[in-house]
């Protein structure tokens, strides 16, 4: 998440909360894209490109992140490769983000979810300590779910593995679960007794 | 009313159709003529052969089994199925080939609606159907899985607007089905939506020949779709998507040892750095030795290298091997490249460089088909192929027929020696994507190498020319490429001779498109004489005027001129924009979007 710095117009950071359709890293373009029900994905992506193409002068390409000795701006089209080639490589960057290591968290009832990088930690433990920083911010107290913990806080952690399917964390070997893990789910209340309970 | 020669005589076609029945001479005549007109297969054949006289024309429309639309908007759905009365597959073509590219908005039209009702009516018995840069929706699969009862083959290439919920009723409606070929479309999917379609193949034995999902983005289900694999003994084709893993894969080629044509999805993953990833290199070889039918190999997403070598076995019966979205070094290429004695299609990626392509060069001399496509398609990147790799295939693949190749810098020389050394080149794409980048030795424009292409290369029907160009490449196009049919133009040419030249001298030319190039009305209208024979023109960012395209409109009726204009708060209401132009037996079209105008 960008960082935390508190913008004196937006002192709430609500810009850190606003809901938005785009990739990460980027703002969204200003004009509204062409209104349709259908394809608004795709509307999106060459709304994105068309942005960038528009926009003339460094000063004006708002995306900021290379700062190398100005790129041209992207010409709509060109080169002529089809949006279906170039997303299969775009995508697969991001895919393989979640894939890899970064990994975001949600926590049921948090409004909005954190990003950690696995590779980070050297095991459950030290785990189990950063998503607990991550989320004092809401009280909740203990987090437990894993092995040799006690039952007194109602929270488990799960994890969405390769298959689609939600686990809990803790019973595979660190390495395992860091090469499997997609995202991470801080579950609360009923569902986190039962995955708890579960043998 | 052919769809590719003269369009001119399309009102005298028009009187075919109607009239007093002929006499009975001529009835016998003509059922005789219909037994020999049945094994024309070529259109081409046949709308030659429908011109002879009216008696030809009708023995020829109840005999034609293939209907062949190159522009949907060219004809009304209810005139072709009114003369073609027996038809049993349909190719249709929607958009522009630049839509691909993101030149033309979404909503421009290529609606498959009218076309599938017309033909849910007409062709009860149609059995095959290929559509190319169309819009459908889940509602029109719908419409065509319950229509025709003996519908076998569906291809969708390049279209969009349907779900895997319209997939899901084709699978379970569609109980002859023998092809379904899923090619680069966009398929409208939410996340929550999707639709569990492999599920939906009927239970028992299919007849399913070829499937091919790999533009599906959501996972399908493993389990429904090793099951599909195991009950479709018929099956030679099958692509899967990248949600497929290596593990999967293995399954399902156990299933399936008969494949011809294999299209892997994700080929390695993280988990190849697991120990056991080692195991799965060699089980994964044995099983390729034992598909002993597979000529062809796609896919490959996500590559590790470490399971290239699987692929061994297989080397050297390939005809047909696409590494166009593996990204593959030439230390990893060379040692799969060298077993591909038999090879003739080629797609790859341009990491591997030079000599990844010298590798190609010196093994697969019977390589009619190149594409070297870039890993980063923008006008900055580094340039991983050049002139160096586009020499070296000239020298070694002498039979080579079509070659499309990016980079990011070119010589006039390499141009020239491959325009000497492979005489049989039908398509030549270079796309030098550095906008208007001249020889980067000599420092001068591409004009000598493009020449050279159209001067040597007698058979060619294909052109796509980048790089810094002047006049005087056109001039040579005008005069030399007397084949070609197909020329795509790009930030290229001077002034308005360029396209005149290409218009005067370029009498087979059907399809031309042309963006950012400094073109204006007088050139335009130095293809009068040409339109009507043309399927398109297409013309953006050029220096086109509303006065110039009304006057091609009001000197050619039959043709439809369209202007898309996406911007309106532009002040310059005289320019136009995008032109799209196209001839038509159908008038102005009824669908058309706000943005677009039909002078």
């Amino acid at each position: 998440m960008e960082g935390g710095a508190t913008n004196v117009s937006d002192p709430d950071n609500l810009k850190a909360t606003e809901l938005r359709l785009g990739l990460p890293g980027t703002d969204a373009p200003e004009k509204p894209t062409p209104a349709n029900p259908r394809g608004s994905k795709r509307a999106l992506l060459e709304a994105n490109e068309e942005f960038r193409g528009k926009s003339k002068s460094p000063e004006a390409d708002s995306n900021g992140q290379e700062a190398a000795p100005i790129a041209k701006a992207q010409v709509v089209g060109w080169p002529p490769i089809r949006s279906y080639r170039k997303n299969s490589f775009q995508s697969r960057k991001v895919e393989a983000e979640a894939a890899g290591f970064l990994v975001k968290v949600s926590m049921d009832g948090a409004p909005y979810l954190r990003k950690i990088d696995l590779k980070v930690y050297k095991g459950y433990k030290e785990l189990k300590e950063a998503l607990e920083n991550l989320f004092k911010c809401f009280s909740l107290g203990e987090l437990s779910g894993m092995e040799g913990c006690n039952n007194r806080s109602e929270y488990a952690i799960t994890y969405e593995d390769r298959d689609g399917d939600w686990m809990l964390v803790g019973d595979v070997p660190w390495e395992m679960f860091i090469s499997s893990c997609k995202r991470l789910r801080i579950m609360t209340g009923s569902e986190a007794r039962g995955m708890r309970s579960s043998p | 009313m052919s769809e590719d020669e003269d369009g001119g005589g399309g009102s005298a076609k028009s009187r075919g159709g109607g009239g007093a029945p002929p006499p009975f001479s001529d009835q016998v005549l003509e059922i005789v003529l219909e037994n020999v007109l049945q094994f024309l297969s070529s259109r081409r054949d046949r709308n030659a052969a429908s011109l002879v006289c009216r008696s030809w024309y009708r023995a020829e429309a109840q005999t034609r089994r293939e209907l062949f639309i190159g522009n949907c908007y060219a004809v009304s759905p209810r005139r072709a199925t009114e003369r073609f009365r027996r038809i049993r597959a349909v190719v249709l073509k929607g958009k522009p080939r630049f839509a691909d590219f993101g030149l033309v908005p979404i909503n421009w039209g290529a609606h498959f609606h009218p076309w599938v009702s017309a033909m849910a009516a007409a062709y009860p018995w149609l059995e095959k159907l290929c559509l190319k840069r169309m819009s459908l929706t889940d509602g029109d699969l719908s419409l065509l899985a319950h229509s025709f009862p003996n519908f076998k083959e569906l291809s969708l290439i390049c279209c969009e607007g349907f779900s895997t919920a319209g997939l899901a009723v084709i699978a379970e409606k569609c109980r002859h089905l023998r092809v379904l070929d899923l090619i680069e479309d966009y398929l409208e999917d939410d996340e929550d939506e999707m639709v569990d379609w492999i599920s939906r193949f009927p239970e028992t034995t299919t007849c399913l020949e070829s499937l091919g999902f790999d533009c599906v983005g959501s996972a399908v289900n493993f389990e429904a779709l090793e099951a599909l694999v195991t009950r479709s003994p018929a099956l030679r084709r099958l692509r899967v998507n990248h949600h497929v893993s290596v593990d999967q894969l293995h399954r399902l080629m156990a299933r399936a040892p008969q494949l011809t044509h294999l299209g892997t999805g994700s080929f390695g993953s993280a988990a190849a750095a697991i120990p056991q990833g080692g195991n799965n290199v060699v089980d994964l070889m044995s099983t390729f030795a034992g598909s002993k039918s597979l000529v062809c190999l796609s896919g490959f997403r996500d590559v590790a290298p470490q399971y290239l070598p699987a692929i061994h076995p297989v080397c050297a019966n390939l005809t047909s091997l696409n590494f166009s979205y593996a990204e593959v070094s030439a230390e990893e290429l060379i040692p799969v490249i060298r077993h591909c004695h038999n090879l003739q299609i080629f797609w790859v990626l341009d990491t591997v460089r030079d000599e990844g392509l010298q590798a190609v060069a010196a093994t697969c001399k019977d390589l009619r088909e190149l594409r070297v496509f870039p890993l980063d398609p923008t006008e900055d990147s580094e340039g991983s192929v050049s002139d160096v790799g586009l020499i070296a295939i000239s020298e070694g693949c002498r039979k080579l027929r079509s070659i499309l190749y990016f980079c990011q810098q070119m010589t006039n020389m390499a141009v020239v020696t491959m325009s000497k050394n492979c005489q049989d080149l039908v398509v030549f794409r270079l796309c030098i994507m550095g906008r208007r980048r001249p020889d980067h030795v000599t420092g001068e424009p591409m004009d000598e190498g493009f020449g050279a292409i159209v001067m040597n290369c007698k058979k060619l029907r294909r052109l796509a020319v980048s790089g810094l160009l002047t006049d005087k490449a056109f001039a040579y196009i005008g005069k030399y490429g007397k084949l070609v049919r197909t020329l795509s133009v790009a930030f290229a040419g001077n002034t308005d001779l360029a396209l005149t030249y290409v218009l005067e001298g370029c009498t087979k030319l059907q399809k031309l498109e042309i963006r950012d190039s400094p073109f204006g009305d007088s050139a335009l209208l130095a293809g009068l004489h040409h339109y009507y024979n043309m399927r398109f023109l297409w013309m953006s960012s050029c220096k086109l005027s509303v006065r110039g395209c009304m006057e091609v409109a009001q000197r050619l009726p039959h043709l439809v001129v369209e202007v898309i204009r996406e911007r309106d708060e532009d002040d310059d209401h005289e320019a136009v924009e995008k032109l799209y132009m196209y001839r038509s037996l159908a008038g102005p079209r009824n669908d058309a979007p706000p943005f677009v105008e039909i002078l």
